[in-house]
């Protein structure tokens, strides 16, 4: 066995690009630091402390949460070849869905109404997700621009139902109700206080925890995983494999919709309590691409970036303190995932390098050969064999 | 009579306001996607171009340096994108989610150090991109505020249907746009015929960025005249969505986006004097435009090598 060189690991090692995208990330966010003038040190200093402390690290937890979920959405639909630029909504219809719940059916005990809240936000979510699939299978509608419209359709009706009389905040915020305090996921206000955490920490990360295994189970050890695989992998040879490729689009864009769902159900029960009645769209979906492109798409990395997201927003909400721009942030993933786009080039370029490896033992080879045929024709191999040689290297 | 001439007066004005920058955007999509390469930063090259266009108006105090400019700015991330995407063999996807991060991460970070705040400061009228036929109409009539709603606009609106029929004589009548269009169909057989498929792409998706630049300046430099960070939101998919509905055609993509200001427009109008509900309202376009998708559009066929990246064969 001989030794691998730095190049090859680095092309063959995944995990190893990723670190070196976030590497790179930060270096070109401490850039923009030294462009303006702003302490490199003291920028990722206050970045670090914020989220190392018990506190903190509790509060990296609570924002994760929401990203872990859509992420596993989004990287759930990667793998049937469908891009899930509609978290968004279905992260939205599922946080209406569980405050719904939880605001009409306030009075039914924690152990009844919790379950009921995630299903309700589950089955809102999954409704979206496959009402997009419906126009795909059914009418042929582009996923992505079906998708894009269906986003905005949700943000609306989202902000219709919260102006609901019944759902409709009793003051003047422009927000729903708060959701009942039976609906909740918060720990105990004893617990918080003896281990000094976040004020919204909740026990919502545990459920994202399982719902990971089980997508992971899902992916890997069952026939319907399978078959969204072979449906991602080609569309084609999977429908000729007897896999039916509309069904399949259909279930992973429902339970897609589920996990999206499922998460904004997490988001409201956890840390938010209520819906306000928003402007714009909030991001969770859009965030869970970038944590499922981090995390390769791989419901173990999913959960790796959905925290490093996670740490680096809420770090980011606290750099204004030190002077430097929350867009900090965005400068750092954004770089990151740009390197983890174009590290197929590690891989093109490992190509190269094992290529031409093996031209050159290709030529060892052949030079070998003509040497043992050696005789009258010898000298004649030997040229032809290097002939050879050129052309593949300029070729 | 009266009233509906004036409201329609209105909601044309509506109309050409919300689908200008639409229009730009998706013309610069166009490019993208017919060349093979997707690119759904859009988004962000038109939060650099909304950004850029405004500030060079207001330090040069001409609006059309700034408009250029803001071009200029989209291209920069278009080259970006490029240089991901063809050249490095970068997923496209991935590399447009980078672009729609980077994009206003970096404009915003540049508008601290020039203004100390997430805002620029509000353009002159001088600063702003002018407008044509102002108070050629006598508005006293009901016929000539009708003209004045509809015709008295940004220069910007104008140029854009300019543009078009620019963009579709390139596409269908020039070489160049022949050879665009192969490449988004098949790169290996272009390169057969002595193509260069990379240089090719390369340039259309930087004309991308380009005019989705431009899209983003007339966002700012128009009604609104300060770029904030909300300034672009969600118009780069939306001008995606509408070449899609367009069937990857500038004319297309032209229709898509003149439907979605018609019933931008028509929520402005509505909204005002029915009891409905505005959330309700405001729903108005995505869902038509789903509807109209059904009844009369149908399948969109993507062009047969859009996302996968061409690597040269040896």
């Amino acid at each position: 066995m001989k030794k691998k060189s730095i190049m090859e690991i680095i092309t063959s090692n995944r995990f190893l690009q990723i670190l070196l995208s976030i590497l790179l990330g930060f270096l070109v966010g401490a850039l923009f630091l030294v462009i303006m003038g702003v302490s490199v040190g003291d920028a990722y200093g206050k970045l670090i402390s914020s989220v190392s402390s018990v506190k903190g690290f509790s509060y990296v937890v609570v924002y994760a949460t929401a990203y872990i979920m859509t992420g596993l959405s989004v990287a759930f639909s990667f793998k049937t070849g469908v891009f899930n630029i509609g978290a968004e909504g279905q992260f939205i219809m599922g946080s209406m869905g569980a405050a719904v719940v939880g605001i009409l059916l306030k009075d039914l005990p924690k152990p009844v109404l919790i379950p009921l809240c995630f299903l309700a936000a589950m089955l809102a979510g999954a409704l979206w997700g496959s009402l997009v699939g419906l126009l795909k299978t059914r009418w042929g509608i582009n996923e992505v621009l079906a998708m894009i419209m269906s986003n905005w359709i949700a943000f609306y009706l989202s902000n219709f139902i919260a102006g609901i009389p019944a759902i409709h905040h009793e003051g003047n915020a422009e927000a729903t109700r708060t959701i009942s305090e039976n609906a909740r996921t918060l720990f105990g206000a004893d617990f918080r206080s003896k281990l000094n955490l976040a004020p919204t920490a909740n026990w919502g990360i545990f459920v994202a925890l399982a719902v990971m295994i089980v997508v992971w189970y899902i992916i890997e050890k069952t026939t319907l995983g399978y078959e969204l695989k072979a449906v991602g992998a080609n569309r084609n040879a999977a429908e000729y494999g007897g896999i039916g490729v509309n069904k399949s689009i259909l279930t992973a864009l429902a339970i897609s919709g589920a996990l999206a769902g499922l998460g904004g159900a997490l988001q409201v029960m956890g840390m938010g309590g209520r819906i306000s009645i928003f402007t714009g769209q909030e991001g969770f979906g859009f965030a869970g691409i970038v944590v499922a492109l981090i995390g390769c798409s791989n419901p173990f990395g999913v959960l790796a970036a959905g925290l490093f997201y996670g740490a680096l927003i809420y770090g980011g909400s606290k750099l204004t303190l030190v002077g430097a721009p929350t867009q900090l942030t965005s400068v750092i993933i954004g770089t990151v995932v740009f390197f983890i786009a174009i590290s197929v080039i590690f891989e093109r370029f490992g190509g190269g390098l094992r290529s031409r490896k093996n031209i050159a033992g290709r030529k060892e080879a052949e030079a070998k050969i003509a040497s043992e045929k050696a005789g009258p024709d010898g000298n004649k191999e030997g040229p032809h064999g290097s002939e050879n040689g050129k052309e593949d290297e300029t070729t | 009579m009266k009233d509906f001439i004036n409201s329609l007066g209105v909601i044309l004005f509506a109309t050409l306001a919300y689908a200008t920058p639409l229009i730009y955007a998706s013309l610069g999509s166009c490019f993208s996607e017919v060349s093979g390469v997707v690119n759904i930063g859009i988004e962000g090259m038109m939060t650099a171009g909304a950004f850029t266009g405004t500030v060079v108006a207001y330090f040069t105090g001409s609006p059309w340096i700034g408009f250029l400019c803001g071009g200029l700015a989209g291209m920069l991330f278009g080259a970006l994108h490029a240089l991901a995407t063809v050249r490095l063999g970068a997923d496209q996807t991935i590399a447009g989610t980078a672009i729609n991060m980077l994009g206003p991460g970096i404009v915003i970070m540049i508008a601290y150090v020039l203004f100390n705040s997430t805002d620029t400061i509000p353009l002159t009228a001088e600063q702003r991109i002018p407008t044509l036929f102002k108070g050629v109409f006598n508005t006293e009539t009901v016929f000539g505020r009708f003209m004045d709603n509809v015709f008295a606009t940004y220069f910007s609106t104008y140029l854009v249907f300019v543009a078009v029929i620019i963009v579709w004589f390139v596409f269908y009548k020039s070489r160049f746009g022949l050879r665009l269009r192969a490449c988004g169909e098949h790169p290996e057989a272009c390169e057969t015929l002595g193509i260069n498929v990379l240089a090719t792409r390369f340039k259309c998706v930087c004309f991308s960025g380009f005019l989705a630049g431009l899209g983003g300046a007339c966002v700012t430099m128009t009604i609104s005249n300060q770029f904030r960070p909300i300034s672009i939101v969600g118009q780069g998919f939306i001008a995606i969505a509408a070449v899609i509905f367009g069937k990857f055609r500038p004319h297309g993509a032209l229709i898509g986006c003149l439907l979605f200001g018609f019933c931008s427009g028509l929520k402005t109008v509505i909204g005002g004097s029915s009891g409905i509900d505005m959330q309700l309202i405001s729903m108005i376009p995505y869902v038509v435009t789903i509807i109209v998708l059904i009844l009369f559009v149908g399948r969109s066929r993507v062009p047969s090598a859009s996302g996968k990246p061409y690597v040269k064969t040896k």
